[in-house]
């Protein structure tokens, strides 16, 4: 239990204190590497409560894709970060106070709620305990099944998003050089080598 | 664990028929390129017009599938049939203003679509998830279709604008979602129904959770405070977009608010109840004052939708099933005279440019008699003027919330109505008294004429023959309470 404690506490601590990073770093390159520790550490929290799925899936996701992305934005838009951080100081009042107001929220709602316990029973858990079966087995057993039709909706989700990034993105544009490949296999030798006789000492 | 049954497909027909059209017709349209739009737009017309059929035929009787997450019964059939007809008849207005204004692509019809199976999800919608999932389908196709013309600045800022604003909202209604089922344990609606039945006594964070997803669906239907995006998205959005957007996404969103409250959350009615009088009240009276001022027609179409949620939103504060029936009458009379509208505004035209202000609608009495009276017809039936189809619309919500004891909700009602009638009748001085401008072109495509007269024909004729709406919004209003 003790280790677990410890882990718990290091992968915390790790995880605030590299999201403080993110934001205060003066290097837009080190807030994204910053970023991507933080996304490790919450992987380490999930193994911890034991959704290994989970955790895989936010180090595959967060920091194959998503993070690579944002360094690859920071690195190829020339943004200048020290322009944009300049208001800061004066939007820190009114952020703090936002905050506090929702931890407030927070706080209100967890202490008067009341957690219903009939649903559950009533409705019946879709999957086996977890001490049964591995998160990944669970998953994959409700996912094409139970939840089919949310995911084929998310399906077609992800169609519209790609149909409007094509049509609000994509043009032809004339002078673009793209690949032929009948062209490319129509070519005969003799259009395109040459033998020349060259002489000694001369050059081409 | 794995369960052996194969979920039943044949009561989400029409949607599966619709979303596989949809890939079906892109795959026509990349193969044909923007040449083969107007062929597109047909074919996604007919695609329509089937799953309508699908829609009608489909049994009346509730069915639930995929695992509780899909229903199909009397209420979403109806919102269904309004949404499809509202789809296919802003396929058929665009046709020709596509072309003229050269965004003419292919991917137009099929984006009308995607969004309509987001529609039609919304409505059948039995579950929480599945009430987000098919909310931001049609969302994100709007949001898409709201900045089509990406060559102009206004149609992107509308495009993004309405995408920041959209994308905030759907934060607040997961953050309701995930409040509710937190505090329930469940997020589908059958579920809930049982568990608010009697005397429920709803938690402060269910009340949370409630408030805001009241948030995410009010941003969703343009009601006041969560209003600020529609005259501007209207505004910039190209008219056929403006016409859709103020025509189906409005019914199915409104249709989605009405089966969320009176379905499962009916039982916590005391909770929402405020809240509804609250924006119904803030909605109608905005829209009224608001509008007054507007020079463009288009921005007072917006205010004007924003006024007539308020209107509808009066039904849904009785929370009984006859205000249901009142809200589905309205969003079925509401949607015919904006399209109606949206043709005439379609066919404001001068030499080949596209006007959209109220004074170059001076004099069209004279100019083109027809045009005019059409116009004249639907302003008055959108002002609530005896015996047009608008005045029975809002007849039927005042009702239902008077019989439900909220007297100054119909108070307060009509008065904004005597206000709003303002600026309706006003565009009616303006084009019967006042000298005439440049004349529009003629002639109107024949397709906004058939619109036009098919519209204007159901809001003149509504008072003689008022029984089969009447008993179709009924039996869909019943089937929200087993």
């Amino acid at each position: 239990m003790i280790v677990q404690a410890i882990a718990f506490y290091l992968f915390a601590a790790i995880i605030i204190a590299s999201a403080v990073m993110v934001i205060a770093a003066r290097n837009p390159v080190h807030s994204v590497l910053f970023l991507i520790l933080a996304f490790f550490n919450a992987a380490g929290l999930f193994v911890l409560v034991g959704a290994e799925f989970l955790a895989m899936i936010m180090v595959i996701v967060y920091v194959g894709a998503v993070a690579v992305l944002f360094l690859f934005v920071v690195m190829m838009l020339d943004i200048n970060f020290v322009e944009l951080r300049q208001g800061f100081l004066n939007y820190l009042p009114v952020g703090a106070l936002i905050g506090l107001i929702l931890m407030i929220e927070l706080i209100f709602v967890l202490t008067a709620g009341t957690v219903t316990p009939v649903v559950p029973a009533a409705t019946g858990a879709p999957i086996p305990a977890i001490g049964q079966v591995t998160n990944t087995e669970a998953l994959g057993a409700v996912l094409y099944t139970r939840y089919i039709y949310l995911f084929q909706a998310s399906g077609m989700i992800l169609f519209v998003a790609m149909i409007g990034a094509i049509v609000l993105t994509l043009r032809s544009r004339d002078g673009v050089r793209r690949q032929d490949a009948g062209k490319q296999t129509g070519r005969t030798r003799a259009e395109s080598v040459e033998v020349r006789k060259v002489a000694p000492g001369g050059g081409v | 664990m794995i369960e052996s049954r194969l979920p039943d497909f044949m009561t989400a027909l029409p949607e599966i028929w619709l979303a596989g059209a949809a890939m079906l017709l892109l795959l026509i349209g990349v193969f044909r390129g923007n040449g083969g739009t107007r062929m597109v737009s047909w074919l996604a017309v007919v695609a329509i017009a089937v799953a309508f059929v699908m829609v009608a035929v489909s049994p009346a009787e509730r069915e639930v599938t995929f695992a509780g997450m899909f229903v199909s019964d009397s209420f979403a059939k109806f919102a269904k049939e309004l949404v499809l007809i509202g789809s296919a008849a802003t396929i058929i207005m665009s046709l020709g203003y596509i072309r003229r204004e050269g965004m003419e692509r292919f991917e137009f019809p099929i984006l009308i679509l995607t969004a309509t199976v987001g529609m039609m999800l919304m409505v059948s919608a039995n579950d929480l998830i599945a009430l987000y999932l098919g909310l931001e389908l049609q969302s994100l196709s709007l949001y898409v279709l709201a900045a089509f013309k990406r060559d102009s600045l206004r149609s992107t800022e509308a495009g993004l604008k309405y995408f920041v604003l959209g994308a905030l909202s759907s934060g607040m209604l997961l953050y309701g979602c995930s409040l509710i089922y937190g505090f329930t344990g469940t997020t589908n609606f059958d579920s809930l129904t049982t568990l608010f039945q009697g005397d429920a006594q709803a938690g402060i964070g269910l009340v949370f959770g409630i408030v805001f997803l009241i948030a995410g669906l009010a941003f969703k239907i343009s009601a006041v405070p969560f209003h600020m995006w529609t005259p501007d998205v209207y505004e910039g959005a190209t008219t056929p977009i403006t016409a859709f957007f103020a025509a189906a996404p409005k019914v199915a969103a409104m249709s989605l608010f009405v089966r969320v409250l009176i379905s499962p959350l009916v039982g916590v009615a005391a909770q929402w109840q405020q809240v509804i009088v609250a924006i119904a009240i803030a909605s109608m009276l905005l829209g009224a004052f608001a509008a007054i001022r507007q020079t463009n027609i288009k921005r007072l179409m917006a205010y004007s939708s924003i006024g007539h949620m308020g209107f509808a939103l009066v039904g849904l504060a009785a929370g009984t099933t006859d205000g249901a029936q009142s809200v589905m009458t309205y969003l079925a009379i509401y949607m015919v005279m904006n399209l109606g509208t949206f043709a005439a505004i379609l066919a404001m035209k001068v030499k080949g440019e596209m006007v959209e202000n109220v004074s170059d609608l001076s004099g069209l009495a004279r100019t083109q008699p027809m045009l005019a009276f059409v116009l004249a017809v639907f302003m008055f039936s959108l002002a609530g003027i005896p015996p047009l189809a608008g005045f029975f619309a809002k007849f039927y919500v005042f009702k239902a919330a008077i019989d439900a004891g909220l007297f100054t909700l119909a108070i307060v009602g009509v008065l904004a109505s005597v206000v709003g009638a303002f600026y309706y009748i006003r565009i009616i001085k303006v084009m019967y008294f006042d000298e005439p401008g440049d004349a529009f072109d003629l002639p109107v495509a024949g397709e906004l004429r058939l619109v036009m007269t098919v519209t204007g024909l159901f809001t003149l004729l509504f008072v003689v023959f008022p029984t089969p709406i009447l008993a179709w919004a009924q039996g869909a209003a019943a089937a929200l309470i087993p």
